[in-house]
């Protein structure tokens, strides 16, 4: 016990003393939430658009008051003519065009039903769909107002869009799960396999492997740094995405660090795995980045769907562990589930951790041949 | 003779049908220093191996400080020291960590490594660099400090796998000065090495080729019977013979 401290002490020696090291620790999930939270983000806020009111009656107004009142738009223009949509487009940032037609609020009234005509700019598919989203749900809030006040249902306007979890179409959610899998993949697995590896490659494994201290303790002794490292990581991006980018964590929060725990234990033995293969940290590094967070980007459902995918793809992303940590922390955090909710993903999560852990000390013989 | 610390008995390594170390014998005595010299490839590295508890022989016996190398790896490593060509201290760490970290893992008590690592610092001369990274010392000092590093917990046996590689014959000679006062102390000494005018500094030594022990004797019987006048020709005219080469 009092070698297994020894050694403890040494790995955190070498962690604080690498200011590399430590700038990649804490400055990557913190650079990684801000790059995500505001820069990348497919949140839309102040987006221009026109509005062609050719009704000019109490509804179309008070739409228009709606949308103006929303930070995701900004009225850039309000047109008369159709030939000015294709020259607002063209000319400046417009993305969108809504349309009213004439006796918008009479065919509402007399027909209960009414058209609003909805153009986007769809060069960028993602950004079109995003905005007329919003536009969907401004008019169908506007309509449940109505509804609200009149106590039956008035009129219809458009097809119902519903969002769910994230009402306020949020793009934060989504990633704070898929960063917290990506940092603690980059960081428990790179940094095990490279530091295990570079005492192979300086010589002092062998040191270590001659002296009584037993092989399976230099492997915890390595991973007991990381783990505790990592769980600081994930305190900090929940701290960040809490106080900075308005997300609340909705779940139990021990529940959350439980899980996270068991993942960065998976990343952990990933890492070993990966440092029982190799012999340089050049090429420790290299699997680490290409095998472990192409495959949490690609995978993990956090950039992609994987409903989306072909199906071998789909099948492929079963075994990547992150995937199931993303649906664990979604789960949690966003829709503030309990453990019953996700005790399936959380066995598959354990037994690819157990899976690895038997390969891993196969491969690490006790006596070096 | 004084009392056998290493005996080895027909120990043999196979892997495959590749006979690595080929039915060695021999045995070292307390406080003798052993040169193990050969060619690359001869089977040296596998043989010392084994002698270390690192790898299982596949047949054969040997005994190291009294253990059996199948049964009591433990307690062999526990009473040998390791000291290799590949430097083999942490270099980010300073030269004190390091005294503390490698006694702490042969599970000293922090009194007697800190009494230890004061007495180890002292002989080195070393009272300025203490708390320097040992990155920063100069090759021969870190080596010198290596092998006083591997001799910290007071080993019956110390393995040196050449020791003195890449370092100048200044060092070289004050590196053999300290090998000779561990050797003085009872300490046995167990050296690889590819210099000749080291192997003079043996009390015996052994020449390997090809798995198995060609010679074993002083410097000084091994050149009479070679009709030799260095060291150099005896091992050219052994290892000449040898059919595996790296």
């Amino acid at each position: 016990m009092k070698q297994l401290l020894t050694f403890v002490r040494k790995e955190f020696a070498h962690v604080l003393r690498d200011r590399k090291t430590l700038l990649i620790l804490f400055g990557m999930p913190v650079a990684q939430i801000l790059i995500f939270g505001f820069a990348l983000t497919n949140e839309v806020k102040n987006a221009r658009i026109m509005i062609m009111d050719q009704a000019k009656d109490q509804a179309s107004r008070q739409i228009i008051d709606k949308i103006e009142a929303s930070r995701y738009f900004e009225v850039n223009q309000y047109i008369h003519h159709r030939d000015e949509l294709e020259k607002g487009f063209k000319q400046g940032d417009v993305r969108l065009a809504v349309i009213f037609p004439q006796g918008f609020d009479h065919a509402l009234q007399h027909l209960h039903q009414a058209q609003i005509e909805v153009i986007a700019d769809a060069s960028d598919p993602n950004y079109a769909t995003t905005l007329s989203s919003y536009i969907s749900s401004i008019i169908q809030d506007y309509q449940s107002e109505q509804v609200a006040a009149a106590g039956h249902l008035p009129y219809q306007i458009v097809p119902q869009i519903r969002f769910l979890y994230n009402p306020q179409l949020k793009g934060a959610p989504n990633f704070v799960p898929g960063v917290m899998a990506l940092v603690l993949m980059l960081v428990c697995v790179m940094m095990t396999a490279v530091s295990i590896v570079k005492e192979k490659e300086t010589g002092t494994m062998e040191i270590l492997l001659v002296s009584p201290f037993s092989p399976l303790m230099v492997i915890v002794s390595k991973a007991i740094p990381y783990l505790l490292l990592s769980l600081i990581n994930v305190t900090t991006i929940l701290l960040l995405s809490v106080f900075v980018l308005d997300l609340p964590v909705q779940g139990n929060l021990i529940l959350l660090f439980a899980e996270s725990t068991l993942f960065i234990i998976t990343c952990l033995t990933l890492g070993i795995f990966i440092s029982v293969k190799t012999s340089s940290q050049q090429v420790a590094m290299l699997i680490s980045l290409m095998g472990m967070m192409l495959p949490t980007i690609l995978f993990s459902g956090f950039m992609f769907p994987i409903e989306n995918m072909p199906w071998p793809l789909q099948l492929i992303s079963n075994v990547v562990p992150s995937k199931w940590y993303y649906i664990i922390v979604k789960a949690i955090m966003i829709k503030g589930l309990g453990f019953a909710a996700i005790w399936k993903e959380t066995l598959i999560l354990a037994g690819i951790t157990l899976a690895l852990l038997v390969i891993s000390l196969k491969s690490f013989k006790i006596r070096l041949s | 003779m004084k009392e056998a610390v290493i005996t080895t008995d027909k120990l043999t390594k196979r892997f495959g049908d590749f006979v690595a170390t080929n039915e060695i014998s021999f045995e070292v005595s307390r406080g003798e220093i052993f040169g193990f010299l050969g060619a690359n490839g001869a089977g040296k590295t596998t043989a010392m191996r084994m002698l270390c508890g690192l790898s299982t022989p596949s047949s054969g016996n040997a005994s190291i400080a009294g253990f059996d190398v199948y049964r009591q790896t433990e307690q062999i490593k526990k009473n040998i020291g390791y000291m290799s060509q590949k430097f083999s201290l942490y270099e980010d760490l300073t030269v004190l960590e390091n005294i503390r970290f490698f006694g702490g893992i042969y599970g000293l008590s922090r009194p007697r490594i800190r009494e230890k690592g004061e007495k180890l610092i002292k002989d080195l001369g070393l009272e300025q660099e203490a708390k320097k990274l040992v990155g920063a010392l100069p090759l021969g000092w870190k080596q010198k400090l290596s092998f006083s590093v591997a001799i910290l917990h007071d080993p019956q046996i110390v393995f040196l796998d050449e020791p003195t590689g890449g370092v100048d014959p200044v060092t070289r000679r004050q590196f053999w000065n300290m090998i000779y006062e561990a050797a003085d102390r009872g300490v046995t000494i167990f050296v690889t090495t590819h210099y000749m005018d080291e192997a003079e500094y043996c009390n015996r030594i052994s020449i390997m080729v090809d798995g198995r022990v060609k010679a074993l004797d002083t410097p000084r019987n091994l050149k009479e019977h070679f009709g030799a006048a260095t060291m150099d020709e005896v091992f050219y005219a052994l290892a000449r013979g040898a059919k595996r080469s790296e």
